[in-house]
C-alpha cells in the first residue's frame, strides 16, 4: 500500500516539474544564503581562534612593557630565576616586497602547549626548530616570505598574515637585539613566589581574558551577517510555504481519492511528511554546496573588511566545516517541516469526502487575515516600544525583527484596503472586475509579494546606510587628508631639518598601542599646527578644544572611544599611568576600528621618550616639487611617499570593498523576491482559468486578458514598492542610529537617495513584469477549447 | 612546554629502538668516553657542552624529628642538540630538570625547561654554582652546598655537607653500559648529610638525613638494544653503601655494573654479571607495570636484600617519564636509599 500511495503522490510531482523545481530551489537558495554566511562567520572566528592560540592572546595573563616600549631580556632572566613561571614573545611587523606581515618570536621550551605546537609543526622537529629555526606560516604567507629568511615551513593553523619562528631569529629579524615584547604567564606557578613589583616593577600583569579583543570586537561584525543570512533565509522560506501550500492544495483531490480507497488518514501524513523530508535533504544539500560557492566568492571581500574595520585578519580561503552545513540542513530541514505542518494540519482536518475545490487554500478566511493583522500591529507596535526602551544590538536586531516581520504581516491587509479603495473609485465594469480580482488574488501572491517587500526594503535599508557611509566618509577623508605629500621614514630628525624650508607645515605621526579607559586604544601625539585647527571637524567638543591640546591640558579622543567607554567632554582619561586629562572634544574617526586619543607633541615624547615618529604629513605648495627632492636629495624610496591623491583613492577603494558582501547579499535576496512573484504567478495562472473564462466569454480577447495579468503584477509590485520604501528608510534609521553605533562605536548622520529608490522601485516593477510575462503568454496562448471546458466542468 | 614534542624530539622513545631517552642513538660529531680519563676538578664539576646528555643527579632519604621517612630528587639535565656552546639563543645546549618529593603517601614532582646561552640555566665549576630558573645547587665547594627547588605545592631547602670522597664508578669514573662498550663518565659523592625544611601542602617539616650526588655525562650511554634500566643507590646501616646497575635488553640479558663503598670510602667496581638484581613485585603507576620491590644481590660482599619502595606510586610524570622513589632495604644488610627504573 505504501509504494502505491508514495506512486500516487510523486505522480503529482511528475506532472508538476516546475512545481517541484520551485520547492527544490526555494530551500536550497534559503540554505544556500543561510549557510554561506555562516561558512564566512565560522572561518572568520576559525582565524581569531588561531590567531588566539598562535599568538597567546586572551588565554593567558600576560606581563607587559609600558605602552610603547619593550623589555630588557634581563628582565626575563630575573623573572625566571625568581620563580616566575612565564615565557617571553618577541612581536613585530616584517616588510617583504609584497607587504608587511607579523612576526612571533617563540621560545618553545617554555611556550604554553598550544603556542609551542604551532610553532612546532609535524610535532617532530623541536630539535631543528632551535638549531636552524624555520619560518612557520600558512601557505601564503609562506609563499610571500620566499626563502630570503632561511628555511619556511607552511602550516595552515598559523594565524593569517602572521610568521613564527623562535624568538632568537625574530629578534634579529624585527632588530630587537635583547628585547621582549611581553611575557605569557604559565598557569602552574610554584610556591613562594615573590610578587611581581618585587621582581620586575615596570611590568603590568594583563589578566587573560574570556575571547580575545578581535573576537569580542567583531563579534557584532558577525551578528549583522547572521541578521542578513536570516532575512534571507526567512524570504526563501516564503517561497517554500508557497510552493509546499500549493502543492498539498493540488493534491487535495488525490488525498481524498487515496483514502477513499482505504489509505489511513495517519499513514498519509506519515508518507507526506517522508516525502518531504526526502525533498528537503535533498535540497538541503544543493543548497550547502551553494553556500559554499557564495562563501568562497564572498570571503575575500569580508576578509578585507574585518581587516579594514577591525585590523583582524582573516583566512582567505573557505574550508568546509560541520558547523556550517551542519546548521544549513537542519534550518532547511526546520523551515520544511514549518510549512509543511500547516499543509498537514489542514489535510488531517479535510473532511474525508469534501470537494477538492482547487482554489479554497486560495481563499484564506476572512479569520485568517484578521489575526494576520492583529499579528502585524502587535509586532510594529513592539518595534515602536523598542525604538524607545531597547538598548543594546540584541534590542537592536529585535527591534529591526519586528519592524520587517510586522511590515510583511501588514502588507496584504493594508494592499486589499488599497485595492478595495481603487475599486469603489472606478465606474467601468471592466476595470471594477480588475480591482475585484486583483483583490481576490492577492491571498495567492501576498507570500511572494511580502517577499519582495522585505527585499526591497532591505535594499533600501542597506543601500541608504552605505551611501550615507559613503558620503560621511568621504567628507572625513577631505577633512582628514589634508597635508600633500605623506612619508615614512625611520630618521624623523634627518627629515624634518631637509623638509622644513620647502614645506608651510609638518605633522608627525607617532603613536602608541595602549589601552585606554579599559580598552585597546591607539595614543598619538599631533603637532598641532593650522592643518588641524582648520580641518577637524567635532562632533561634541569645548571652545577651544585645540588650544588646550596644544598646552598639554586636555586630550581628544575619537567617537569610538567615547562611546565605548562612557566618557564624553568634560570627563577626564587617564593616557598614562598618573596623568589623567580632561576631554577637550570628541571627533568622528570613520577609518578606524579601535579607540583613538590625541594628546600634544611635547607631552608625547616626555611621556613615551623611546616613541619616534615614522610618518609625516607635509604641506607644501608644490608637491612633486617636495616629492622629487625628497627622493633625489634626502635619498627616500619612491615608495616611501604617497601622495593625497593616492592615498584617498585607497581609502576610498578599501571602503567600497567594505560594502560589497552587503551589495551582494542585497541583490541576491532581490533576486529570490523575484522567483517567489515568478512562481506563484505561474502555479496560480493554471488554477485560475475558471475565474478568466466568464471574463473571456463575456467578449474580452485572450491576449486583453493577458495584458491585464501583466499589468496586475505589475499595479501590485508598485504598490509594494511604495511600502517598502518608507519600511527601508526605518530600516536604515536602525542600522544607522543603533546598529553601527553598538558595532562600529560610530552613529552617522543618515542621508537620503531617492533617485536610488526610483531606480530600485524600477527593477522591482521590470522583474515583476517579467515574472509575470511568461504565465501571461501562456494565458494568452490559452486553447478557447480549454476555457471552455470550464463550463463543462460546472455541470 | 608540550611533553610530547620534548619526548619525541630530544628524547626518542625506546620504541623506536633507540635505547631510553635517545641515549642510544649514535654520536656522530660529540666526543665520547675514553678509558683513563684523568679528571680535572673543580672543573669537571661544570659541563661538558661536546658531550650529548649529561646531568648532576641528587637524591635524598630524610625524616621529620618524628621519624615519618622522606624521599627526595633534584635533577638538572644538559642535552645539547650540537657538540658545542654559543651565546645567547643560538646556544644548542638546552637544559631541564626535574625535582619531587616523596612520602609514604604522596610523591610530589615538577619540572624546568631552559635554552642555554642565555644564563637561565647552566652550571659553573667554582664556586659551584648548578642553577635553573630559581632551583638551584650551589656553594662555595662540592662539598658544602645548598640545594633549593619549589613546583605548585611543594618546596624545598636543604643544606648538604660531605663527610667522604668522591667516588669513581667502573675504572676510574669510565663506566661501561653494555656488551658493545658504551660508557659514560661516572662518579659520586655518596656520602652528604643533610638537614633543612620541606615545605608541603600540609605545611613545613624539618628534616635530616643523608644525600647521594651523582655526576654522569655521556654521549652515547646505551647501545641501541638496550631499552632502559634500573639503577640502585643504597645505604646500609654498617655505613657501607652500594651503586647497582641493570641496563636492560629488548633480547640479551641484562647487563650489569656496581660499586661497593666502604664506609671509610675505598670502593670496589665490579663488572658485569656480579651484581643482580630481580623483580619480585610489580605494581601498576602511571599506565604501566613497574617493579617495585627486587631482590637484590652481590654474592661477593655476602649481599643478598630486599629493596621495596617506601611509596610505589613515586612515578615521575615529566616530559620523559620514569619511576624513582625512596626505597627500604631489609635482608643481610638493613638500610635505605634511592631506586630509579627508566624504559618501562
Amino acid at each position: 500500500m505504501n509504494r502505491a500511495a508514495l506512486r500516487a503522490l510523486w505522480s503529482h510531482w511528475r506532472r508538476n516539474p516546475l512545481q517541484l523545481f520551485t520547492l527544490v530551489a526555494g530551500l536550497a537558495l534559503a540554505t544556500a544564503l543561510w549557510s554561506g554566511v555562516q561558512a564566512i562567520n565560522a572561518e572568520a572566528r576559525a582565524s581569531y581562534d588561531a590567531a588566539a592560540g598562535t599568538l597567546g592572546q586572551g588565554r593567558h595573563d600576560q606581563l607587559l612593557p609600558a605602552a610603547g616600549e619593550t623589555a630588557d631580556q634581563a628582565v626575563y632572566l630575573a623573572l625566571r630565576r625568581a620563580g616566575w613561571q612565564v615565557s617571553p614573545v618577541v612581536e613585530g611587523r616584517l616588510r617583504t616586497e609584497s607587504g608587511s606581515v607579523r612576526v612571533v618570536g617563540l621560545e618553545p621550551l617554555t611556550a604554553p602547549e598550544g603556542m609551542a605546537r604551532a610553532a612546532t609543526p609535524g610535532e617532530g622537529d623541536l630539535a631543528g626548530f632551535l638549531s636552524d629555526p624555520p619560518l612557520v606560516a600558512a601557505p601564503d604567507v609562506a609563499r610571500m616570505l620566499g626563502a630570503t629568511h632561511g628555511p619556511v615551513v607552511e602550516d595552515a593553523s598559523v594565524a593569517p598574515g602572521t610568521v613564527l619562528t623562535d624568538i632568537g631569529k625574530a629578534q634579529r629579524l624585527l632588530g630587537f637585539d635583547g628585547r621582549v615584547s611581553r611575557f605569557i604567564v604559565l598557569g602552574s606557578q610554584p610556591l613562594n613566589r615573590p610578587p611581581l613589583d618585587a621582581v620586575a616593577p615596570g611590568l603590568v600583569r594583563q589578566p587573560a581574558q574570556g575571547g580575545s579583543d578581535v573576537a569580542r570586537l567583531t563579534d557584532s561584525f558577525h551578528l549583522n551577517l547572521t541578521a542578513f543570512g536570516l532575512l534571507s533565509f526567512a524570504v526563501g522560506l516564503f517561497i517554500v510555504h508557497g510552493a509546499i501550500g500549493l502543492a498539498f492544495e493540488q493534491r487535495r483531490g488525490m488525498v481524498r481519492t487515496l483514502r477513499s480507497l482505504g489509505v489511513p488518514l495517519r499513514r498519509l501524513i506519515a508518507l507526506m511528511a517522508a516525502e518531504l523530508l526526502a525533498l528537503a535533504l535533498f535540497a538541503g544539500a544543493v543548497g550547502v554546496a551553494l553556500g559554499y560557492a557564495i562563501a568562497a566568492a564572498l570571503l575575500p571581500d569580508v576578509a578585507a573588511t574585518i581587516e579594514g574595520l577591525y585590523g583582524a585578519q582573516v583566512s582567505g580561503s573557505v574550508r568546509v566545516r560541520p558547523e556550517w552545513w551542519l546548521s544549513g540542513l537542519a534550518i532547511t530541514l526546520g523551515g520544511a517541516a514549518l510549512a509543511l505542518l500547516d499543509a498537514l494540519w489542514r489535510i488531517a482536518r479535510m473532511p474525508i469526502l469534501a470537494v477538492a475545490g482547487g482554489r479554497a487554500w486560495a481563499l484564506t478566511g476572512a479569520r485568517a487575515r484578521r489575526w494576520q493583522t492583529a499579528a502585524a500591529v502587535l509586532l510594529l507596535t513592539a518595534a515602536g516600544a523598542l525604538t524607545v526602551v531597547g538598548d543594546g544590538l540584541v534590542a537592536a536586531f529585535a527591534l529591526l525583527g519586528c519592524l520587517l516581520i510586522g511590515a510583511a504581516l501588514a502588507l496584504p491587509p493594508v494592499l486589499a484596503g488599497l485595492l478595495t479603495l481603487a475599486e469603489r473609485r472606478t465606474r467601468a465594469a471592466l476595470w471594477q472586475w480588475f480591482w475585484a480580482d486583483t483583490r481576490q488574488q492577492m491571498s495567492g501572491l501576498s507570500l511572494a509579494l511580502m517577499a519582495l517587500l522585505l527585499a526591497m526594503a532591505a535594499n533600501v535599508g542597506v543601500s541608504t546606510m552605505v551611501s550615507s557611509f559613503r558620503v560621511t566618509f568621504t567628507e572625513f577623508l577631505d577633512q582628514r587628508l589634508a597635508a600633500d605629500l605623506y612619508v615614512a621614514t625611520e630618521d624623523a630628525a634627518a627629515l624634518e631639518s631637509f623638509a622644513a624650508p620647502m614645506t608651510s607645515e609638518i605633522m608627525p605621526s607617532q603613536s602608541v598601542e595602549t589601552r585606554l579607559a579599559g580598552l585597546p586604544a591607539e595614543l598619538y601625539g599631533a603637532r598641532i599646527g593650522m592643518t588641524y585647527r582648520r580641518n577637524w571637524r567635532f562632533l561634541f567638543a569645548t571652545d577651544a578644544p585645540w588650544d588646550a591640546v596644544a598646552e598639554g591640558t586636555a586630550v581628544i579622543v575619537n567617537e569610538q572611544l567615547a562611546r565605548r567607554s562612557g566618557l564624553w567632554v568634560g570627563d577626564t582619561l587617564a593616557v598614562a599611568p598618573e596623568v589623567r586629562l580632561p576631554i577637550a572634544g570628541v571627533f568622528g574617526d570613520y577609518g578606524n576600528p579601535i579607540g583613538q586619543a590625541i594628546i600634544a607633541e611635547p607631552l608625547f615624547s616626555a611621556l613615551f621618550p623611546e616613541v619616534t615618529p615614522t610618518r609625516f604629513g607635509l604641506r607644501t605648495d608644490d608637491p612633486s616639487d617636495l616629492r622629487r627632492a625628497l627622493i633625489d636629495d634626502l635619498g627616500l624610496p619612491e615608495s616611501a611617499i604617497t601622495d593625497q591623491g593616492a592615498l584617498k583613492a585607497f581609502s576610498l577603494q578599501v571602503f567600497e570593498r567594505t560594502f560589497t558582501v552587503a551589495g551582494a547579499l542585497n541583490v541576491l535576496t532581490l533576486a529570490v523576491a523575484g522567483f517567489a512573484i515568478f512562481m506563484s504567478l505561474l502555479t496560480l495562472a493554471a488554477m485560475r482559468l475558471p475565474q478568466l473564462a466568464p471574463v473571456w466569454a463575456l467578449g474580452l480577447r485572450r491576449a486583453d486578458l493577458a495584458w491585464l495579468e501583466l499589468l496586475r503584477a505589475v499595479v501590485l509590485a508598485a504598490l509594494t514598492a511604495v511600502m517598502a520604501v518608507p519600511l527601508g528608510l526605518a530600516l536604515a534609521w536602525v542600522l544607522l542610529a543603533l546598529v553601527n553605533v553598538e558595532a562600529f562605536g560610530w552613529r552617522l548622520p543618515m542621508f537620503l537617495f531617492p533617485l536610488d529608490y526610483l531606480r530600485l522601485a524600477g527593477v522591482s516593477l521590470v522583474a515583476a513584469a517579467l515574472a509575470a510575462a511568461w504565465p501571461a503568454r501562456r494565458l494568452a496562448r490559452t486553447p478557447p477549447a480549454m476555457l471552455l471546458k470550464v463550463f463543462a466542468h460546472e455541470c | 612546554m608540550n611533553a610530547r614534542i620534548i619526548a619525541f624530539c630530544l628524547w626518542p622513545l625506546p620504541a623506536l629502538a633507540q635505547g631510553f631517552a635517545g641515549m642510544g642513538s649514535d654520536a656522530e660529531g660529540f666526543t665520547n668516553p675514553v678509558p683513563g680519563h684523568a679528571f680535572e676538578f673543580p672543573a669537571d664539576h661544570g659541563p661538558h657542552p661536546d658531550f650529548r646528555i649529561e646531568w648532576w643527579y641528587l637524591t635524598a632519604n630524610l625524616q621529620a624529628a618524628d621519624g615519618t621517612p622522606y624521599g627526595l630528587q633534584w635533577t638538572l639535565f644538559r642535552s645539547a642538540l650540537a657538540p658545542f656552546e654559543a651565546e645567547g639563543w643560538d646556544s644548542p645546549q638546552v637544559w631541564f630538570a626535574h625535582a619531587a618529593v616523596t612520602s609514604e603517601g604522596a610523591h610530589l614532582v615538577a619540572e624546568r625547561f631552559a635554552r642555554g646561552g642565555i644564563g637561565q640555566a647552566g652550571v659553573t665549576a667554582e664556586p659551584f654554582d648548578a642553577w635553573i630558573d630559581d632551583w638551584r645547587l650551589w656553594g662555595p665547594d662540592f662539598d658544602d652546598l645548598r640545594l633549593m627547588a619549589t613546583g605548585p605545592d611543594f618546596a624545598y631547602d636543604l643544606a648538604l655537607d660531605a663527610q667522604g670522597p668522591l667516588i669513581f664508578h667502573g675504572d676510574g669514573g669510565y663506566s661501561v653500559k653494555s656488551e658493545a662498550g658504551q660508557a659514560s663518565y661516572y662518579y659520586s659523592q655518596p656520602f652528604f648529610d643533610a638537614h633543612g625544611t620541606i615545605t608541603l601542602p600540609s605545611g613545613v617539616v624539618e628534616v635530616t638525613g643523608t644525600a647521594w650526588l651523582d655526576r654522569e655525562w655521556s654521549s652515547q650511554p646505551l647501545a641501541s638494544g638496550q631499552t632502559g634500566w634500573d639503577w640502585f643507590s643504597l645505604s646500609f646501616d654498617s655505613g657501607a653503601k652500594l651503586m647497582g646497575a641493570r641496563m636492560r635488553g629488548a633480547d640479551d640479558a641484562p647487563y650489569t655494573a656496581a660499586t661497593w663503598i666502604e664506609p671509610d670510602g675505598s670502593s670496589t667496581a665490579y663488572t658485569d654479571g656480579a651484581f643482580t638484581a630481580e623483580p619480585l613485585e610489580q605494581t601498576e603507576v602511571g599506565g604501566r607495570t613497574v617493579p617495585t620491590r627486587w631482590r637484590v644481590t652481590l654474592p661477593d660482599r655476602g649481599l643478598d636484600v630486599t629493596v621495596a619502595a617506601l611509596n610505589p606510586q613515586a612515578f615521575m610524570t615529566t616530559a620523559v617519564p620514569y619511576w624513582e622513589g625512596p626505597v627500604r632495604v631489609q635482608g643481610s644488610h638493613a638500610g635505605r636509599g634511592y631506586l630509579e627504573m627508566t624504559g618501562y
